[in-house]
């Protein structure tokens, strides 16, 4: 077992890993965080999305040493305390969601990709959320809701 | 206060969107263990011996179970066919037929466990194709001495061959002035939910519990009380909302065999399948279809006569009904003559295959709509005027032993031929491809409601239904709201627990919204009685709907509803690569009546997606020891976010002529069924190329191109 620090979702966490567990196995099941899921474990599914260091990865191609003295944001830390975060409510209110089950990791790339490009194209947004696997089928609802929150950005 | 047909939240949305939603995966029992399935490399091997010896050495390491370790003879389940062994016995019929299971105190000790389990096998010949499987001298998937006596397909792989017909063949091909016969074949997919199958099994004081995520509780509960010989209020089936179904979690994979062990070794036992492992728990059947369409040269047409070959697995499951219900209504939504369908169950070495989303019905529908788009070209009619010269209006008995035709569906093929511009000039280079679907909904059906209202007003609505992605909470929490006339934030909707949720038979064929929906009404209605009567504080009420079986009847019961669906694309094709891009795709479905626009939007344009895949770019891929070679999502594609038409229009046809609630019909599989025939139509009217092989992949495109010939 190898001692890591992380800061997760703003908050600081020293715990033991096994140096080959990965940084999805080690938010699973180390430390309950389960909003990120596991699905095709090879980084093809984006299931598993979180950010890392300011920018989002698959958790299952990462070791969770590899991010040791790393800041993690995951699903879980996506709103500030009880409410939802904009991305959040604008999935559900268009309709993004049907089995929830590759969502949270949508939502943290729909995040990132807002975050480098407030004002994202539809073709950016395409490509921005290319690598998030919905078998539901439901993307074009995910482009409305990205694109919901990009406009209310403009507003801004 | 929200109203039928409102876009109202998604039920279950917020745990969705928050992390907090928990599937199956994401639960844990005190003291469990781990369990990792050891598998042959091969589809069928004699099993020699199995030694434990180095995995037993692993620290953690509690129990390797194999078929020494279940009860003589070895149970065997199913839910129309009692054919598929707890564990491997003898032989694996499938590569990724597991022979023994290690427990372990950790997951990675039970994966280095498991690799240790040293299985002497033989590899022995397999089948994994529909010509090997029907060949005179192919080895026999399944021993004829689980067949029924008097099986006169016993010494075959066909397990099961169905016959519909009506009217007169023969006399009908007299009338015919053209006949096009063709063979088309849909090939093996898979489900593909993005949470992998997951279970848990424990035991629960003189029973047991399982944690799992399936689409049908009740059925596995009496399916689990069967293998285990105990009661059925013995086992309880907990079953969180699963990430993704597909038909891909209706029945029981490894339940039983986690049963088995979790009483043996009397602590609770995990197994979360890889994407890996459910390529190797749950495909679509493939499927060679020979088309043979008579009509007149005015384009009225005279009979169909449709053969098909269905390649199921090694294990019957549920697809000896997805072959015979799949087939049955095959022929179309069309008015003719006489009509015949022939369907063959083929058992082979492969996965077994299970229901997926339209059950059987999006091969036989590619098949038939593709050669209704030939006859068209052959005769020189419009497609579309072909489709409404023959389609059956409300009231025909198109099947005429079955429901008569229930729904405008003139209309809702006149909307679909509207929004696709159809009588509009193409842009240059672009083909344009129609095609109709219908699948029969349930035939028959039990689903209860128990609603409670409760002393302040607000409402539980228990629903044994399953929230598989389809919006069920939110569909029966509006219908309760606007029965109860209650705000919409008063309903809760409780599921997934068979110890607490009355009986359902099912989740699937579309059934939910019709018949759990009738079910929540009757209790609803049963509450306001009593509230009429003077009750006060907590009301309890009850309510049913029935699907009654008719034993008469080919598929033991009439169609419930039909699901009619009508699409159109606009597509190029590159020449130069055999790449399609779609840049119209336009779904209409005839549903009765839309509890939640917003979801029925989100079930056809996802349904349409789906369909896209196999069109496109799925399939499974074998060698010859009968191995997949595409395992796992870098070799297996499905459509991402690039992959998708450039503009998609969904439309519904309201006209509340469906028996659920308000008019409502099901409406969840309709949009998936014509992808095929509508996109291979485009591309021969864009390129010449005419294709009958799914999928219609850049290469198989290309090479079409190159051969067309003269165009």
């Amino acid at each position: 077992m190898t001692e890591i620090n992380l800061r997760i979702n703003g908050e600081a966490r020293s715990y033991s890993v096994e140096p080959h567990h990965t940084l999805l196995e080690s938010l699973r099941d180390d430390l309950a965080l389960t909003g990120t899921k596991e699905c095709c474990l090879v980084g093809e599914c984006g299931a598993c999305t979180v950010r890392l260091n300011g920018a989002i990865v698959d958790s299952c191609l990462v070791l969770a040493v590899e991010a040791d003295g790393g800041e993690v944001q995951t699903v879980e830390g996506l709103a500030a305390a009880d409410g939802l975060a904009a991305l959040q409510e604008a999935f559900l209110t268009h309709g993004a969601v049907q089995c929830g089950f590759c969502i949270p990791g949508q939502l943290m790339a729909g995040d990132d990709l807002l975050r480098r490009s407030p004002h994202p194209s539809r073709a950016e947004i395409e490509e921005g959320l290319a690598g998030n696997l919905c078998r539901c089928g439901c993307y074009y609802q995910i482009f409305d809701a990205v694109e919901a929150v990009a406009t209310g950005n403009a507003a801004k | 206060m929200s109203a039928i047909g409102d876009p109202a939240p998604r039920g279950g949305g917020r745990g969705r969107v928050n992390g907090e939603q928990l599937y199956v995966a994401d639960i844990h029992l005190p003291n469990e263990l781990h369990v990792k399935l050891v598998t042959l490399p091969c589809a069928r091997g004699r099993i020699g011996a199995i030694d434990a010896t180095a995995a037993m050495q692993i620290p953690g390491v509690v129990a390797v179970f194999a078929a020494a370790d279940l009860p003589t003879p070895m149970p065997r389940f199913g839910p129309q066919f009692t054919d598929r062994p707890v564990i491997a016995i003898a032989e694996t019929k499938f590569h990724g037929d597991p022979v023994a299971a290690v427990a372990a105190e950790t997951l990675d000790a039970a994966e280095e466990a498991a690799r240790l389990v040293r299985v002497e096998y033989e590899e022995l010949p397999a089948v994994t194709t529909i010509d090997a499987a029907r060949a005179n001298d192919a080895p026999l998937v399944q021993d004829p001495s689980i067949r029924k006596p008097n099986d006169r397909l016993a010494n075959t792989n066909v397990l099961k061959e169905h016959v519909v017909s009506w009217g007169d063949l023969d006399a009908a091909a007299k009338h015919a002035e053209l006949i096009v016969e063709n063979t088309y074949r849909f090939p093996m997919v898979t489900h593909f939910a993005i949470e992998p199958h997951a279970f848990i099994a424990a035991p629960d004081g003189d029973g047991i519990k399982l944690w799992t995520s399936i689409q049908h509780p009740y059925w596995l509960q009496r399916l689990l009380a069967q293998t285990l010989q105990v009661p059925l209020a013995k086992v309880r089936v907990i079953a969180p909302d699963p990430g993704g179904a597909f038909g891909g979690k209706q029945h029981a994979k490894y339940e039983p065999l986690l049963a088995f062990m979790a009483l043996k070794l009397q602590r609770p036992v995990r197994l979360v399948l890889t994407l890996e492992e459910t390529f190797q728990a749950v495909r679509r059947t493939e499927t060679e279809i020979k088309v043979r369409t008579g009509l007149t040269r005015a384009g009225k047409l005279v009979f169909q006569d449709v053969d098909a070959d269905y390649l199921i697995g090694a294990y019957a499951d549920i697809a000896d009904r997805v072959v015979g219900k799949g087939s049955y209504i095959g022929c179309g939504p069309y008015n003719y003559e006489a009509g015949r369908v022939t369907a063959r169950s083929v058992l082979s070495h492969t996965v077994p295959s299970t229901a997926m989303r339209g059950f059987g019905n999006p091969q036989v529908n590619w098949a038939v709509e593709s050669n209704l788009t030939e006859a068209a070209n052959q005769i020189a009619m419009d497609p579309v005027l072909l489709r409404l010269t023959n389609l059956a209006a409300k009231g025909d008995p198109f099947i005429p032993f079955d429901t008569p035709c229930d729904g405008d569906w003139a209309q809702a093929t006149k909307r679909a031929a509207e929004l696709a511009g159809w009588d509009k000039p193409k842009p240059e280079g672009r083909g344009r491809g129609f095609a109709l679907g219908i699948k029969s909904g349930p035939t028959t059906g039990l689903s209860y409601s128990m609603v409670r209202l409760h002393a302040d007003g607000s409402a539980l609505v228990y629903c044994g239904t399953q929230d598989i992605g389809q919006g069920a909470r939110t569909i029966f929490a509006q219908i309760a709201a606007h029965e109860l006339g209650l705000p919409l934030e008063h309903v809760s909707v409780v599921m997934g627990d068979t110890g607490v949720v009355p009986y359902d038979q099912q989740t699937s064929a579309s059934r939910s919204t019709v018949l759990m929906g009738n079910a929540v009404i009757a209790a609803c209605k049963q509450v306001l009685e009593q509230r009429r009567a003077g009750r006060t504080g907590e009301i309890v009420g009850v309510g049913d709907a029935r699907k009654e079986p008719d034993p008469d009847h080919p598929l033991g019961g009439s169609a419930a509803f039909f699901e009619f669906n009508a699409t159109a694309v606009e597509l190029s094709v590159d020449e130069g690569t055999g790449d399609i891009t779609i840049h119209r795709h336009v779904t209409v479905s005839d549903i009765g009546k839309a509890i939640n626009r917003l979801q029925v939007q989100m079930q056809d344009e996802g349904a349409a997606i789906m369909g896209l895949g196999h069109t496109l770019m799925e399939r499974y891929i074998w060698d010859d020891a009968g191995r997949i070679r595409n395992l796992g999502a870098i070799d297996y594609r499905i459509p991402t976010s690039l992959d998708l038409p450039a503009e998609m229009i969904s439309d519904m046809i309201e006209n509340g002529d469906g028996p659920g609630p308000y008019g409502a019909k099901g409406m969840s599989e309709g949009a998936l069924l014509p992808v095929s025939a509508a996109v291979a139509a485009a591309v021969r009217d864009a390129t010449g190329a005419v294709i009958r092989d799914l999928p219609l992949s850049p290469e198989r495109v290309w090479t079409a191109l190159q051969e067309r010939g003269g165009s």
